[in-house]
């Protein structure tokens, strides 16, 4: 009875019931859109991490993330970290932002990333024309698709100027989009090096790979201690570190999480208000079951399965337009991410938004006088 | 007749508001309810028999006096333990019936089974069982707003019986109702009262129930002034008063 009484309490005031529902679904929809661009920018910001083949990374002292790692570490770090005990292999990455020139005229920035395929360090992912062969021809560079226009030139075969050197596209991949909005452009190491007029032996990041069984933490230490100008992090300890920087520092991520903040906060408000007046309504019949003898308990229940039961509509309601929305924002510059788990907890963070405005309706029931049943 | 008493109260006064607005509505109370009896309770505006109602219904506490309810002393117990006395052993019935507009017949007096944790096939059918010993074996799911205000009535008495209280509790359950569903709804109560062996308390202005009573108590200014009993084997509408030993004539 007491879901149907919550139940009957909500679809009797149908004016009332939308307000609650729009509330909930707008609180959704903009938090779902939030995360959802969180997750998407965070997932952009460790693409290449996660992407690359390594146990642990070797920067240069105080790299702040993926894209400013400067071009630091030498052979003498290379040397050191593969003469440490249960290391199998270090492969070296360049990384640096770059001029490139297009080729109608114009400049914008790039992202070089230059990497020895062979050494299966760090290769572009899903390339959607040419292959991996092709980006190690001379001058030869991979972009994304997506970021054609943006760089001036329509496809295979166009050639612009990167740096201090001649780029030709031959590879296109799809999908590697940049959080910095600087794109991604894949070479090899050598041409990296050529383009920047670094030294031969000049890197940015060394993946170190593990051999089987050593310890990790063990070997972090130990390659740490023998490394006086570089630092040594783990996969994850990268990622946290390039998150903090584009997400935190840029207070990109801080004004996402305050978007979300904000929705749940006045979807909250505009819940508490629909069910404080809604309890205020059927306050007498709140007197008259305290009069039959229910309990406090009871009574409470039927205000919660009230806010239980606009949760559910409205989490429905609002998943599904988020959906709507993601599917809509696919190929975008910033693609929205829904995963299970971000479904999953804002659902919870519904339920939460909608028990805790229960809250005033609850404590305007705890103050009903049953004496007021012969009072009307 | 010498039954146990199921309710007894003991010199109850009951204050209401404070300050200047302090009202002392009742003036030492002292009243026994025993099973199978009809008791109406009647008395000027303003006399004090509805705060009499919700004292001995166990929704106010009195200020100073005793009442023990099928032996329990309530004197001291706070609103969840007295919420189980109106639970274990009261039923109320309203002047203005108080139904749920958004629950039907029947479920409006499923309601108050659940309260008291019957729940079920066994609530449903003990809620159609006492809705056609009201007579609504044929307004089951009708909704409050499609019911006559006598029908409503019923249905209030149907929920105030439902759970088999001890004491059914009403104030005022005629004044909203035409002369014939008056008659029918003091007539149910009569049966409730001598069928069903319980203790009904009606408060009521109105002279036309005087014929159902078996007792009548009349209270003024917050104290009770006359009882009149209904002799031994009398059936029609006419009582002796016992205190002022003169006949009433309903
Ligand atoms: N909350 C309150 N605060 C102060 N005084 C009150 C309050 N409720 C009732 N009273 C006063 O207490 C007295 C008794 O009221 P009560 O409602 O019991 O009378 P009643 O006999 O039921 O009257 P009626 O026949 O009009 O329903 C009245 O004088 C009333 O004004
Ligand atoms: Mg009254």
């Amino acid at each position: 009875m007491i879901l149907t009484l919550a139940f009957r309490n909500l679809f009797h005031d149908r004016i009332r019931l939308a307000v609650t529902l729009i509330g909930i679904l707008f609180s959704i929809v903009l938090v779902a859109v939030q995360l959802g661009l969180y997750l998407g920018s965070s997932r952009m910001i460790t693409a290449n991490i996660d992407h690359a083949n390594a146990d642990l990374w070797v920067t240069a002292y105080g790299a702040k993330s993926f894209e400013d790692g400067g071009l630091l570490l030498t052979d003498r770090e290379r040397h050191q970290a593969l003469a440490t005990p249960g290391i199998k292999s270090v492969v070296p990455i360049l990384v640096s932002f770059a001029e490139w020139r297009k080729p109608e005229g114009g400049s914008t920035r790039v992202v070089v990333i230059g990497s020895d395929f062979d050494d299966n360090g760090l290769v572009p992912w899903s390339l959607s024309e040419g292959t991996l062969e092709d980006i190690q021809a001379p001058d030869a560079i991979a972009v994304d698709k997506s970021y054609l226009n943006e760089l001036g030139i329509s496809g295979i075969g166009d050639t612009a100027q990167a740096a201090a050197g001649r780029v030709k596209v031959r590879a296109l991949t799809e999908g590697v989009r940049s959080f910095t909005q600087s794109p991604y452009v894949y070479t090899t190491l050598n041409r990296a090096r050529q383009l920047f007029g670094a030294d031969a032996d000049r890197t940015t990041f060394f993946l170190v790979k593990l051999a089987p069984g050593a310890d990790a933490a063990q070997v972090k230490a130990d390659l740490s201690s023998r490394l006086e100008t570089a630092e040594v992090l783990s996969t994850e300890e990268f990622r946290d570190r390039s998150l903090k920087q584009w997400l935190f520092r840029t207070g990109a991520g801080i004004a996402l999480i305050g978007g979300a903040l904000l929705g749940s906060l006045v979807g909250t408000v505009i819940v508490a208000q629909t069910l404080y007046s809604s309890t205020k309504d059927h306050i007498h019949e709140f007197a008259t079951l305290r009069a039959l003898g229910s309990s406090a308990g009871y009574i409470h229940k039927v205000i919660l399965a009230q806010a239980g039961l606009s949760a559910v509509i409205g989490y429905l309601l609002g998943m599904s337009i988020a959906l709507v929305i993601l599917y809509l924002s696919k190929g975008s510059a910033l693609p929205l991410v829904m995963t299970p788990g971000l479904a999953f907890w804002l659902f919870a963070l519904t339920v939460a938004m909608c028990a805790i405005s229960a809250l005033s309706a609850i404590m305007k029931v705890t103050k009903i006088d049953p004496a007021t049943v012969f009072s009307r | 007749m010498t039954t146990t008493p199921v309710l007894v109260a003991e010199n109850v006064v009951k204050e209401l508001g404070s300050g200047a607005g302090l009202v002392i509505a009742l003036k030492g109370v002292s009243l026994e309810l025993v099973p199978g009896e009809l008791t109406l309770l009647m008395g000027p505006s303003g006399s004090g028999k509805t705060t009499l109602l919700s004292i001995l219904g166990c929704i106010m506490a009195p200020t100073s006096g005793t009442l023990t309810i099928a032996g329990q002393q309530i004197a001291g117990l706070g609103p969840e333990e007295l919420a189980k006395i109106r639970r274990d052993h009261i039923g109320f019935i309203f002047q203005s019936y108080n139904l749920f507009p958004t629950l039907n017949a029947i479920e409006n007096v499923r309601i108050a089974l659940d309260v008291r944790g019957i729940t079920g096939f066994a609530a449903t059918s003990r809620a159609e069982e006492v809705l056609r010993d009201v007579g609504l074996g044929h307004r089951l799911t009708n909704y409050p707003g499609n019911l006559s205000g006598g029908e409503q009535q019923r249905v209030a008495v149907a929920r105030a019986i439902a759970s088999s209280p001890d004491i059914v509790l009403a104030d005022e359950p005629t004044a909203a109702l035409d002369s014939e569903n008056g008659h029918a709804v003091m007539a149910l109560l009569s049966r409730i009262a001598k069928e069903q062996q319980r203790s009904v308390l009606a408060v009521t202005h109105d002279p036309r129930t005087l014929g159902y009573a078996d007792r009548v108590v009349r209270i003024e200014d917050g104290k009770i002034v006359g009882e009149e009993r209904r002799p031994e084997g009398l059936n029609a509408p006419e009582i002796t008063d016992l205190t002022k030993r003169r006949k009433i004539h309903a």
